[in-house]
């Protein structure tokens, strides 16, 4: 959708980076002197340590992992650990169990980030041209949910849907579909769709948030151009707002796709993976943590986060996202 | 937005379906947490209680569910608020470093901890469970404590750089011009301007270590260690035939309410912390 947006006056708009981008780098390499080598092992002296702890805790069990999927090794019998190269992905990819949790994995995915971003921009255009009074307790309210906690959230949904302890069923039973004993977690499409409401519940605030923060950059003047102009809410919305909001919207889609796709704990919670709900993250679970299978586990693992690397990579290079943009400005 | 009291009226609608929006599940909870056993039973139920009752807190502080619960609220407060701590104290060293002293490879910390906050945390927790049960940490404080700086670490780093990077440095070098030490200019000025930003990164570094799972369940395999989240997994009913649904209930109020307080609280430092992070300001 955000492709469509796209119109040839966001050169001359310019997303606030880039100039930003451009100061940052004309100085040029400053020189060295003592001064520079000193305030470097100073700034190396204060960094350093959360860099490495940062490392020790995420990269050192990577590595781990690469090197564990490369043998046949359960802890059930660890003696018979074997040397197996990439045996274990070929395990791995040639088994329809995984691409199976890949598809569920994506479909939900795909699903949660489209309906959080319709749903996170409405909440932020809510919260952006709320009256004064009211935008305060709009923003607290809907900060409930990213306070609560998952696996909370997937208990609350579960309790008001399972058959034995829920009402849903008696609120909508004037549903056709629905009757005092539809059993939703007891096949694949109804269990997802409730697992899929849980997660954009617990996250929706976070995308809309990010949004609002990117609808606030959107300079005021050209709004109200367009509208002096006599262009439509819609033409405003669509030539003027969403392309001037464009990085903040990649950014968030980002960070929530990447997020969707290790969804664990609502599943878990709900279904335990079972009538068809199981992800790539449910099965590296139960095949490491479950079946103390470390090797292939690890192989599950590495593959699962090859694919993150992946949907990263395409949107840094394919939408050209900058994550990092800001960070790095002084 | 021409008759004044029409918009008055969508005002009120618009946030009146907010409301119900961002506080209906955790009412559905509240409401479970009140019933009793016979109501989660046969289907056919309702949203609030038929005949409320109190046994449910009962049962997880002074009944059945003590021994499940009790000892994972402990766990929970006290491995989250090291795990915090750690990174808070680690990422204020980092973050005054890269807001302020011109060295290379700030970047590469940056993008280093934006690159870890999107690590699958199952991707790590296979050799993390296999190397724990070598070295003893399996089922320990420590053992946890140690993966969640992976969760708090980087987030803490990007958030408080971004909050550091908006602090008005100069004031220092104009306290010491008006015969300020350095140590005062530091306390006095600079103290007070990053505490919040400090203050807010804890808070957000705590919410998403107190809402780990994954390790949580992974890493432990007693109430030696088993933080909340997990715990609440592995509640189980007075019989066996029985649905623990009103003590996970009431737990799940009890360890949601505090975080809605603290939320209620600080809600203006809880949107710049999040949002300054991760997008461009």
């Amino acid at each position: 959708m955000s492709e469509s947006v796209q119109t040839p006056d966001r050169g001359a708009v310019g997303p606030a980076s880039e100039t930003g981008e451009l100061a940052r780098r004309s100085p040029g390499k400053p020189i060295k002197s003592e001064r520079a080598k000193a305030e470097t092992r100073l700034g190396w002296l204060l960094a350093g340590p959360a860099f490495v702890v940062m490392l020790a805790v995420t990269v050192y069990p990577i590595l781990q992992a690469v090197f564990d999927s490369l043998f046949s090794y359960r802890l059930t019998a660890p003696d018979d650990r074997e040397f197996v190269g990439l045996g274990n992905y070929g395990v791995v990819l040639t088994d329809p169990v995984f691409w199976y949790d890949l598809g569920v994995t994506v479909l939900i995915t795909v699903i949660t980030v489209a309906a959080e971003l319709v749903l996170g921009f409405a909440l932020a255009l809510v919260m952006n041209s709320a009256i004064r009074g009211l935008r305060g307790p709009l923003r607290t309210a809907i900060l409930i949910p990213y306070g609560t906690i998952t696996v909370v959230s997937a208990f609350a949904w579960f309790y008001a849907f399972d058959v034995n302890t829920g009402y849903i069923n008696s609120w909508f039973s004037w549903l056709p579909f629905i009757s005092p004993d539809t059993a939703w977690f007891g096949s694949t499409a109804p269990a997802l769709f409730v697992i899929i409401l849980s997660e954009i519940w617990k996250t929706t605030p976070f995308i809309s948030l990010l949004l609002l923060a990117g609808l606030a950059q959107v300079p005021s003047e050209l709004t109200e151009a367009a509208r002096v102009d006599g262009a439509t809410w819609w033409e405003r919305m669509s030539k003027v707002i969403l392309p001037n909001m464009k990085a903040a919207i990649m950014v968030a889609v980002l960070f929530r796709a990447l997020d969707a796709f290790r969804i664990f704990d609502n599943i878990f919670i709900m279904t335990n993976g079972a009538y068809g709900t199981e992800t790539l993250s449910l099965l590296a679970y139960r095949t490491s943590i479950g079946r103390l299978e470390i090797g292939m586990g690890s192989a599950i693992s590495v593959v699962l986060f090859l694919c993150v690397i992946l949907i990263s990579f395409i949107a840094i290079k394919g939408f050209k996202v900058d994550l990092a943009g800001r960070g790095g400005g002084k | 937005m021409k008759k004044k009291s029409n918009s008055t009226l969508m005002w009120v609608v618009i946030a009146i379906v907010v409301l119900i929006y961002a506080l209906g599940p955790v009412a559905s909870i509240l409401a479970n947490s009140f019933k009793p056993a016979s109501e989660f039973a046969g289907g056919g139920g309702t949203f609030l209680p038929k005949s409320p009752t109190w046994e449910n807190y009962g049962s997880i502080f002074v009944g059945d569910a003590q021994s499940l619960f009790l000892p994972a609220l402990r766990n929970s407060l006290g491995i989250t608020l090291i795990a915090t701590a750690i990174a808070v104290v680690l990422a204020t060293f980092c973050a005054y470093a890269i807001a302020r002293l011109d060295f290379p490879g700030k970047r590469l910390i940056l993008t280093a901890a934006l690159a870890v906050s999107i690590f699958p945390v199952i991707s790590i927790v296979t050799p993390l469970f296999n190397l724990w049960r070598q070295i003893g940490l399996y089922d320990t404080w420590l053992g946890l404590i140690i993966p969640y700086l992976s969760l708090t670490v980087p987030i803490s780093i990007y958030t408080l750089t971004a909050f550091f990077q908006q602090i008005p440095w100069d004031l220092e070098r104009a306290a010491q011009v008006d015969g300020a030490t350095n140590w005062q200019a530091f306390i006095k000025v600079i103290v007070p301007l990053a505490l919040p930003g400090v203050f807010t990164t804890a808070i957000i570094a705590f919410f998403i270590a107190w809402n780990d799972f994954v390790y949580g369940i992974s890493l432990t395999s007693t109430s030696a260690a088993r933080p909340v989240p997990a715990a609440l997994a592995f509640f189980t009913g007075a019989s066996q035939f029985e649905e623990p649904a009103g003590a996970i209930s009431a737990a799940a109020i009890v360890v949601t309410i505090p975080v809605i307080i603290i939320v209620l609280l600080f809600q203006r430092q809880i949107v710049s912390g999040l949002t300054q992070g991760a997008v461009k300001g």
